[in-house]
């Protein structure tokens, strides 16, 4: 493989598992318009968890259970849908800028966590060495990356159309309802609580489920790995692609996310070595500016929400 | 025109809908918005409810509804209290309500708006969509089906398809009964029916109105349009100041002159 392929194929691990977040921050804001300002928080639960169960022992931490990864992955999803479950049942009554609050916090929260408990996440140094799925089945690290591509590419699918039957049911309609008028749901019979808990959790879930996915490429985690950064880059990929639509939203994560890696990469190369440092503000400016023209000249997104009839209703 | 057979699968033969309020207070702060009202929706009647504005009309409503209970007093629906009810479960007891000012869900097409309504929808559980496909197919195609009988007799079908944001204001208080026909109400609470409606599509709520009261669905109505009151509602409420100052049929109201009073605060000799 050439060396753009290869760098086209690790791009593409990156997007794909970013397009995944999209996917669970979309169900959240996307269709219920609950606002989940602390995806990096699961994000991080769900890598950590998965780190911990799959890692392997070291002395006087805990965890190092050496799990398979299919377990660990599962595993960090389900420990983010109980970090979820934790915090909406605490916010969820709540109005919906109270949610956004509380999972900033949180995200943040999370982040000290890792930084600070070192018997279970490594500190600022991280959890490092851990095994990556069938690594040694393949003889070279390009191999290895196209098979992991394949992975992370089946299980984006995977996500993706059982999302699109979810939404597409009566589920999906209760909750574009309660994002419509909570008033007017709750008076037809509808409990707004229980489906913004649903939402909330199951896309929390696939949230830390990409964690888990991001760990077992790159092989180690660090709390480097989710600064809060990393939440507005996740809601660009929303906005931009199209909030309230889940071919949008894997739209919009390889797209922000190429844009993201190729501005840093014409940043080094033409950048004075004096200012290399302050590169990195030039792209998180780039960000805003795609948001803000987004929102100006195509505010649904590359592509928007479809509106739907009922699948059963036949064309129109 | 439309079809104008009720679709709904109310029964005809018993008398049921009937909504029992019993010294109702509700207060905000110091103001007591409701202030001990006690009257009687009877069973498959319709039941106007009018006085001028502030007299506590919706507060009263919403606090039937779920939305911001009464402090005291009680509200029963066929025998059954509902008062402390979450505005869900009043909703499963049998009453629908519409807004005085109408809330479609924007985004949503009218006949998604209508569909969504039936409740315990297999596929409101989302594990359903994936387990249980066939079931979940099967129950939205009746569910279609309904909602299309609804949608014709309410006068929508030439704007099922559009999103409920965007048709008249009419039109979508018309969305609102064709949802709350679709759970087979025992008792509808009216806010306004007739305002800013144009008069055609006024003779359509009315007509529909009656067409469903004849098949013993009860009727509670907030309106300020008095031809529409005195016309359509076999005995009227009258609420001032948040209590109720008088109650009878049309004639015992035009005559009552605290009624007159009441409108003109006080002003007539």
């Amino acid at each position: 493989m050439t060396g753009f392929a290869a760098y086209l194929v690790f791009f593409l691990i990156i997007a794909l598992t970013y397009s995944i977040v999209v996917m669970g921050l979309n169900l959240q804001w996307g269709f219920t318009g609950l606002f989940n300002a602390g995806v990096v928080g699961f994000f991080a639960v769900g890598a950590y968890g998965t780190a911990v169960l799959i890692g392997p022992e070291r002395a006087g931490a805990i965890g190092g259970f050496g799990l398979p990864f299919p377990i660990g992955v599962l595993g960090g999803a389900a420990l983010a849908a109980l970090a979820a479950l934790i915090v909406g049942l605490a916010t969820l009554r709540l109005r919906e800028e109270y949610l956004a609050i509380a999972t900033f916090g949180i995200a943040i929260s999370i982040q000290l966590i890792a930084l600070n408990f070192e018997a279970l996440t490594g500190g600022a140094m991280g959890l490092i060495s851990l095994p990556r799925p069938m690594l040694d089945v393949f003889s070279s690290p390009a191999h290895y990356n196209l098979f992991y591509l394949g992975v992370v590419a089946i299980l984006a699918l995977v996500v993706y159309l059982a999302l699109e039957r979810a939404v597409t049911s009566p589920w999906g309609r209760v909750l574009k309802a309660v994002r419509e008028d909570e008033t007017a749901a709750r008076s037809l019979g509808k409990n707004p609580v229980l489906i913004r808990l649903q939402s909330f959790v199951l896309g929390c879930t696939l949230i830390g489920f990409a964690g888990g996915l991001y760990v077992g490429f790159i092989g180690y985690v660090s709390p480097l790995d989710f600064l809060p950064i990393l939440t507005f880059q996740i809601w660009a990929m929303l906005i931009v692609g199209g909030s309230g639509n889940n071919r949008g939203a894997i739209a919009g994560a390889i797209g922000v996310w190429g844009l993201w890696t190729m501005s840093g990469l014409l940043i080094s190369q033409v950048l004075p070595v004096q200012f290399q440092s302050q590169g990195g503000a030039i792209q998180v400016i780039l960000i805003g500016l795609l948001i803000v023209l987004t929102l100006l000249f195509r505010p649904r997104g590359l592509i928007g929400e479809r509106e739907t009839v009922s699948k059963h209703a036949g064309p129109r | 025109m439309h079809n104008t057979t009720p679709p709904t699968g109310a029964a005809t033969a018993q008398a049921r809908g009937a909504l029992q309020i019993k010294d109702a207070v509700k207060s905000f702060g110091a103001n007591r918005a409701v202030d001990g009202v006690s009257f009687v929706a009877e069973a498959s009647k319709i039941t106007g409810l009018i006085g001028p504005n502030g007299a506590g009309k919706t507060t009263l409503f919403n606090a039937i509804a779920g939305e911001g209970p009464i402090d005291s007093g009680s509200i029963t629906l066929d025998g059954t209290r509902i008062d402390e009810l979450k505005p869900h479960r009043v909703f499963s007891n049998g009453l629908a309500r519409t807004f005085q000012i109408p809330r479609p869900f924007g985004k949503m097409s009218v006949l998604e708006n209508v569909m969504l309504v039936p409740e315990r929808q297999a596929g409101e559980k989302f594990w359903n969509s994936w387990l249980r496909p066939g079931l979940v197919a099967r129950q939205e195609r009746e569910n279609l089906e309904k909602a299309r009988s609804i949608i014709e007799f309410c006068g929508l079908t030439p704007v099922e398809r559009q999103l409920a944001g965007a048709i008249s204001g009419g039109q979508q208080k018309l969305v609102e009964l064709a949802r709350a026909l679709m759970a087979d109400p025992k008792i509808i609470l009216l806010d306004e029916p007739g305002a800013g409606v144009n008069p055609a599509l006024l003779d359509t709520i009315v007509d529909r109105i009656v067409a469903l009261n004849k098949q013993g669905i009860t009727f509670l109505i907030i309106e300020h349009n008095m031809d529409l009151v005195m016309s359509l509602c076999d005995r009227i409420v009258v609420m001032a100041t948040g209590q109720v100052i008088a109650e009878g049929d049309a004639a015992t109201i035009i005559a009552d002159t605290r009624v007159v009073d009441a409108y003109l605060g006080g002003a007539h000799a």
